[in-house]
């Protein structure tokens, strides 16, 4: 199986088969000094191989050459830029909704710009804008969105009336519109040419490139790459980089140990024209027509337009050679509706003259975002693939965030929407990518509303208690291929269709989350809370407490029974998780993390707890069922069925106690509930779950006990300001950053990771503060719902966006949390946000071009548990503390 | 109310069934690309019965569509059983000694028949002790008889189709011990069936026909368009020859009693058919076959009623009149029908609805622009008028379903009609037999480039 990448075709049939593509992109080969076959012998070692010769491959040469590094070799099957690169449309967009992703985009965007000059390779640079084009209001609302986005990024950017659109753009028939996005920066570039030019620059800075030169597969020793087997013999190097696009999965298992890399490739069609009648301006605008599924660009004063279809191809499931690439056929009638598509948007254009349908396949991945970083199995072993057909948009940013990632330990920016490490190895069967593809690429231009999840590749991992719930109503969510509850419909409502959810305003099971919310504050409910990632560390001596007491900023030398909330800092005091760890003997500890968290946190403390046969760590996430029984009743519930005492003298928060639950023992109960609502969370042996279940269900009875979901868990944490890893907290936010000192120790005797950093800012102060915003003049029925990644204003400037946000059941009001930073009004430096500088503003939330009137607030309403009981404060306390 | 399309469709497909012959069977390059049949009822229970199967011992492969009259029994016979009765008459002599000696010694059988068949197309279980018997003695006689002569298909289906109606007759006389098998074979005698039957080796086509269902060969013209070629005889009333062969095998003096109201003795519609032992048998043998038999039996008037005029029996025989083609490069489908068909719907437009139904299927190549100057809008143009050929023939995966949706559903001008598809399908039971009779259909398609 590790001679899977034949030998590309040779360069003359090539050229016979695409003479007309050829002349356009290949102008300017003559100029690069990196072309000629086999120049060289390869060298027997390397600091850094790279696998890729596409726009990924060379630009992560480029940004690691930029860096310093020198002894870089990159490998290209066949000649540079000659697989999707080259067929690549070359536009470069900014408009995209997720931030990190318009970072990339926008770096990708100044890099090339300056490239030309930088290396004296002509790029085809030129600055046209977009115009990205709404049908419907809720198009209109999603692209208002991009623009807050946007524009507080200082990246100009309007939203247009149809008859502006025209003025820009005198093709466009625009009867059918109610108002675009216009993007005037964004650009248009030969693809091929900005890679050749980037490998050309990585070239002079010292980096060997070797064209027709396939990598078979990588050796990994303990853990750690080796080397790199090729055609023309083995390197042996530290680090490895797999930027061979949609033959990355296929590469990633060629080895021995397997790197999962999920991604899989679908066809994708475009179509280029010879100029028209009157040629197109070279900088007409780019028209992206989002409901049409369709893009359309200048070419050579006709046009190049394809889309996403409803009905992708995948293609090379069974993983083929790249030979199949140039046979790929054009295909009219999958064409077809985007043609349609075309016509109907620019009608003048039924005499234009057809030149080519171009099949370019590109690949997709799971969750619509790339895949970067190292993998979870073998250090050194990095990935930068998978993008989703964006990957001129993305190719300068990308390459620079992996390059900071290898030479730094992490990049600049936050990027684990895209790190390898939030799939697993169930995100890497071939069955699930095909199906997930074809829903993702349909998806590009799909409408997004909040809460939208996928279809496809569900019911994979599931509590015991599924079919249960699922007959009792449930509707499901899936996180990391867990299917989890979002609320219960109650029987005879069940008219509930999806279509009606897909709302940017307040959804339609706003009643039914309010009363499981209800319930939960009144009586009691119950949430399947089996996902969750847990870990089990335990040793024969003290192993387990020390490295733990070094890996977490609290102290977990606490008595047994004992649970503690901390954090799992990186050296710069950053959130790499969030946990709750109970100690369960002097040398056992459980740690529960978020379900997001297992392959991630798995790495983590692998790579750095001490390689000692007397220190086990094992995954027993798929051992437990966890049930968290939230609300003031829970504690009658439990225990009338444990014939134990349960209140606060005897079971006080955060405390972990095995006991047993109706005929089965060995439940580990644990006293908190993850929302600050009082409650327990029973994590039971998974063939005692549905005893359990019925035993809870039948003895809540009297209580007033149901069900209930993950929108009512998020309603009640946000309006108790609980920060979520993975939504509010990440791997740049401290404790100290978001009101949390209380989790860490700094006088706990030892040192521990990300100490120094805490000391400091505890010195200095922070540059930004997590905060929670109440929305004053929003109208929850009429107005636009808050989601994430709003910006806020403060005093009118930018301050910073929020994180998460919910309807508060209890204020009666939408809570939305966020950071918010101090931006020096001249400079605009980043300066310590004091809790003055918090309290002493006038803020406002922009949601989609909206700015809605907000109260700031650094601390939980203390109003919302003057009914609680004492043991439910001591849970919180460190909330008023500070 | 009406049927929407896919209860429409859900109806109309529920008996297809489509086979693909292997390009290459390790033998021989088979002029038949495969088939594809379908069933609808108007009977409740349907009274129709089709089958299709390859012969292993021998080439070729034999299809064919039974109509049942008087209740499905005997048509559900015939099904089951006239393959092996023409299979074993077209044995070579070792063959049938082999098969022989593997009985005679509990050895396993060669396989004789492969067959193709629908999963709501059964066989009966309990018969089949009884059946293969009956084939036994057959062949048995075969051997004794052995004529030393390579088997001729003409001869080998008219030994087959007339064994088997005596076998069915013989049975009944003798009964069985078994009460429920004893029942079984007097219903197969008393019922009726006609029998369409085609054996396609290379390109040699024989069709066998007993009564009224119909083969018909579809022929591509030169200029693409579609013809029709009728390989049978319908054995009825208004076929003259099949009148004169009725009044030559009786007495003057019946002359005028033997066809009334275009039906035989005034009675039946097929003037060939299986079974039917009341056109065949003599009056005291069917009183005391009838006295002698079960109560069920004794009870049913129809079968205690003796014809009018019942003289000189038997009126009524199985024997097939047997049509040889040998296929052209543009004979490009054959299609098996019981009367159902032939009834709504003409030869011509059957032949013109399944020639283009066929070849719009094969024929729609992928465009490639190449060197040619097309504009934008002329691809739509002609990308739309391929969707819309396209949806409405890709409705149907099934030639036969489609040419069953025409049959009912067709209106004035030749095209289907919904509103008149979903009224004709939603008749209550008793009611649809009035409008329209069970259609069975098989469309076999043939491959031009081996012949």
């Amino acid at each position: 199986a590790a001679r899977m990448f034949l030998r590309l075709l040779s360069d003359i049939q090539w050229r016979a088969a695409h003479p007309k593509w050829r002349r356009m992109t290949s102008s300017q080969r003559s100029t690069s000094t990196t072309a000629e076959p086999h120049p060289v012998s390869l060298p027997a070692e390397a600091q850094v191989v790279i696998c890729g010769g596409g726009i990924m491959g060379t630009s992560v040469a480029y940004h690691l050459s930029k860096m310093g590094w020198k002894d870089i070799v990159l490998l290209e099957q066949g000649r540079l830029a000659a697989g999707t690169t080259r067929f690549c449309a070359g536009i470069v967009s900014t408009a995209r909704p997720v931030s990190i992703e318009l970072k990339m985009a926008h770096y990708s965007n100044k890099l090339y710009q300056q490239l030309e000059q930088e290396t004296g390779v002509q790029t085809g640079y030129m600055k046209t804008g977009s115009i990205s084009l709404a049908q419907t209001q809720d198009r209109l609302i999603s692209l208002k969105r991009i623009a807050s986005s946007l524009n507080v990024m200082g990246i100009p950017c309007e939203i247009i009336s149809p008859k502006k659109v025209v003025q820009l753009h005198p093709l466009i028939n625009i009867h059918d519109l109610v108002g675009a996005m216009y993007v005037p920066e964004d650009a248009l570039v030969s693809s091929a040419n900005v890679s050749l030019a980037l490998a050309t620059a990585a070239s002079r800075n010292g980096v060997q490139i070797h064209e027709r030169t396939s990598v078979s597969h990588v050796t990994i020793q303990k853990g750690r790459v080796t080397g790199v087997e090729t055609d023309r013999g083995w390197i042996q190097c530290q680090y490895f980089v797999n930027c061979a696009g949609q033959w990355a999965y296929e590469l990633g298992h060629s080895g021995e140990e397997p790197v999962h890399i999920p991604l899989h490739a679908c066809e994708h069609f475009y179509l280029l024209t010879h100029p028209l009648q009157e040629p197109l301006s070279s900088s007409i605008p780019t028209v992206v027509d989002p409901d049409g599924r369709i893009y359309i660009r200048n070419w050579q004063g006709g046009i190049l337009s394809g889309g996403f279809e409803k009905n992708p191809k995948p293609l090379f499931t069974e993983g083929r050679n790249q030979l199949e690439i140039q046979n790929l056929q054009e295909d009219w009638d999958h064409f077809g509706p985007l043609l349609s598509a075309l016509l109907r948007r620019m009608p003048g254009l039924e005499a234009l003259q057809i030149m080519q349908l171009v099949n370019c396949p590109e690949s997709f991945t799971p969750d619509m975002r790339c895949i970067m970083g190292e993998s979870p199995t073998a250090r050194g072993y990095f990935v930068l693939a998978g993008m989703n057909s964006a990957g001129i948009s993305y190719g300068g940013g990308a390459g620079k965030y992996l390059a900071e990632w290898m030479v730094n330990g992490y990049p600049s920016e936050n990027v684990w929407p895209l790190d390898l490490k939030r799939f697993g190895t169930l995100q890497s069967s071939r069955t699930f990518l095909r199906h997930r593809v074809m829903e993702v690429m349909p998806l590009m231009c799909d409408l997004k509303v909040p809460r939208w999840d996928f279809q496809t590749g569900r019911q994979l991992r599931t509590s015991p208690l599924y079919d249960r719930l699922d007959a009792q109503g449930a509707r499901w969510m899936e996180k990391h291929g867990f299917e989890r509850v979002k609320y219960f419909v109650p029987p005879g409502n069940d008219l509930l269709d999806l279509e009606h959810s897909k709302t940017f305003y307040k959804p339609d099971w706003f009643d039914i989350v309010g009363s499981e919310v209800k319930c939960c504050k009144e009586a009691v409910c119950v949430i399947d809370m089996s996902s969750f990632t847990k870990f089990e560390i335990s040793s024969t001596g003290d192993q387990a407490l020390e490295s733990l007491q070094y890996l977490f900023s609290n102290d977990l030398d606490v008595p047994v029974g004992h649970v503690v909330h901390t954090g799992m800092l990186n050296e710069k005091g950053g959130y790499e998780n969030d946990c709750s760890i109970a100690r369960l003997s002097k040398r056992s500890f459980f740690m529960i993390s978020p379900t997001d968290q297992q392959v991630h946190c798995w790495a983590w403390l692998k790579n750095r707890l001490p390689n000692d046969s007397n220190l086990t760590m094992e995954d027993v996430t798929w051992k437990y069922t966890a049930l968290n029984l939230i609300g003031p009743r829970a504690v009658d519930v439990l225990s009338e069925l444990s014939y134990a005492p349960m209140t606060a003298e005897h079971f006080p928060s955060l405390f972990c106690k095995e006991m047993s639950v109706g005929y089965a023992n060995g439940i580990r109960v644990m006293s908190i509930t993850h929302t600050g609502e009082p409650g327990f969370v029973l994590y039971i042996p998974i063939e005692y779950a549905l005893h359990v279940y019925n035993e809870v269900m039948n003895m809540g009875q009297k209580y007033g006990i149901r069900n209930a979901g993950y929108y009512a868990l998020r309603s009640l944490r946000i309006e108790k300001f609980f920060a979520f890893w993975g939504q509010d907290l990440d791997a740049f936010t401290t404790p100290m950053e978001c009101g949390r000192e209380f989790q860490v120790k700094l006088e706990k005797g030892m040192q521990f990771v990300g100490q120094e950093a805490l000391l400091e800012q505890k010195q200095n102060g922070v540059y930004k503060r997590f905060t929670m915003f109440i929305l004053e003049d929003h109208d929850t029925d009429m107005d636009l719902w808050p989601w994430w990644g709003e910006p806020i204003f403060r005093n009118g400037r930018y301050v910073g966006k929020t994180t998460s946000s919910a309807y508060s059941y209890t204020l009666e009001r939408h809570v939305c949390l966020g950071f918010v930073h101090h931006f020096d009004e001249k400079t605009g430096e980043e300066l310590v946000v004091t809790t003055d500088f918090i309290n002493q503003g006038e803020y406002e939330i922009d949601i989609a071009g909206q700015r809605f009137q907000a109260k700031a607030k650094l601390y939980p309403f203390s109003s919302l548990f003057t009914q609680r009981r004492r043991k439910d404060e001591m849970e919180l306390s460190g909330y008023q503390r500070e | 109310f009406y049927l929407t399309p896919p209860q429409v469709n859900s109806i109309l497909k529920a008996n297809e069934y489509s086979f693909k012959v292997p390009e290459f069977d390790g033998k021989n390059v088979s002029s038949i690309l495969g088939f594809d049949s379908n069933q609808l009822p108007a009977n409740a229970p349907i009274e129709d019965r089709r089958s299709a199967a390859t012969c292993l011992q021998t080439r070729g492969m034999l299809l064919g569509v039974f109509d049942g009259h008087a209740g499905c029994a005997c048509a559900q016979a015939v099904s089951e059983r006239l393959f092996y009765y023409i299979a074993v008459s077209l044995l070579p002599h070792e063959t049938l000694l082999e098969i022989e000696n593997a009985v005679e010694s509990g050895r396993a059988l060669l396989p004789i028949l492969q067959w193709h068949k629908h999963p709501n197309d059964y066989f009966s279980k309990e018969a089949s002790k009884l059946y293969f018997n009956s084939l036994r003695t057959y062949w048995q006689e075969l051997i004794d008889l052995n004529s030393g002569e390579t088997t001729d298909v003409r001869e080998a289906l008219i030994n087959a189709f007339k064994r088997l109606d005596n076998d069915i007759s013989l049975e009944a006389q003798v009964g069985d011990p078994n009460s429920f098998l004893n029942y079984l074979v007097l219903r197969v005698a008393f019922s009726g069936a006609t029998a369409c039957v085609a054996h396609v080796d290379g390109v040699d086509l024989h069709i066998a026909n007993t009564g009224d269902s119909r083969a018909m060969l579809g022929v591509q013209e030169e200029d693409g368009s579609w013809s029709a070629v009728n390989l049978s005889y319908d054995h009825n009333a208004q076929n003259e020859h099949e009148v004169e062969r009725v009044k030559m095998e009786h007495p003057k003096s019946e002359e005028k009693s033997l066809v009334k109201q275009d039906r035989l003795l005034g009675l039946l519609m097929p003037f060939r058919a299986f079974g039917d032992v009341k056109f065949k048998w003599s009056i005291e043998l069917q009183k005391r076959v009838i006295e002698s038999g079960p109560d069920q039996l004794n009870d049913n008037e129809y079968t205690k009623f003796i014809p009018p005029n019942y003289h000189t029996p038997p009126y009524l025989t199985a024997e097939p009149e047997v049509i040889h083609h040998k296929l052209r490069p543009q004979d490009k489908f054959l299609v098996l029908a019981t009367d159902g068909l032939w009834e709504t719907m003409h030869r011509q437009d059957v032949a013109r609805i399944v020639g283009e139904y066929l070849t719009g299927v094969h024929h729609e190549q992928p465009i490639a622009v190449g060197g040619y100057k097309v504009t934008l809008g002329q691809m739509h143009g002609l990308l739309t008028e391929r969707r819309a050929r396209i949806s409405s023939v890709f409705e149907d995966q099934n030639a036969a379903t489609h040419l069953i949706r025409h049959a009912v559903g067709n209106n004035e001008f030749g095209t289907v009609d919904h509103e008149r598809l979903s009224k004709m399908l939603s008749l209550p039971e008793e009611l649809a037999r009035m409008y329209r009779d069970d259609i069975t259909i098989i469309v076999v398609q043939f491959n031009s480039h081996v012949i």
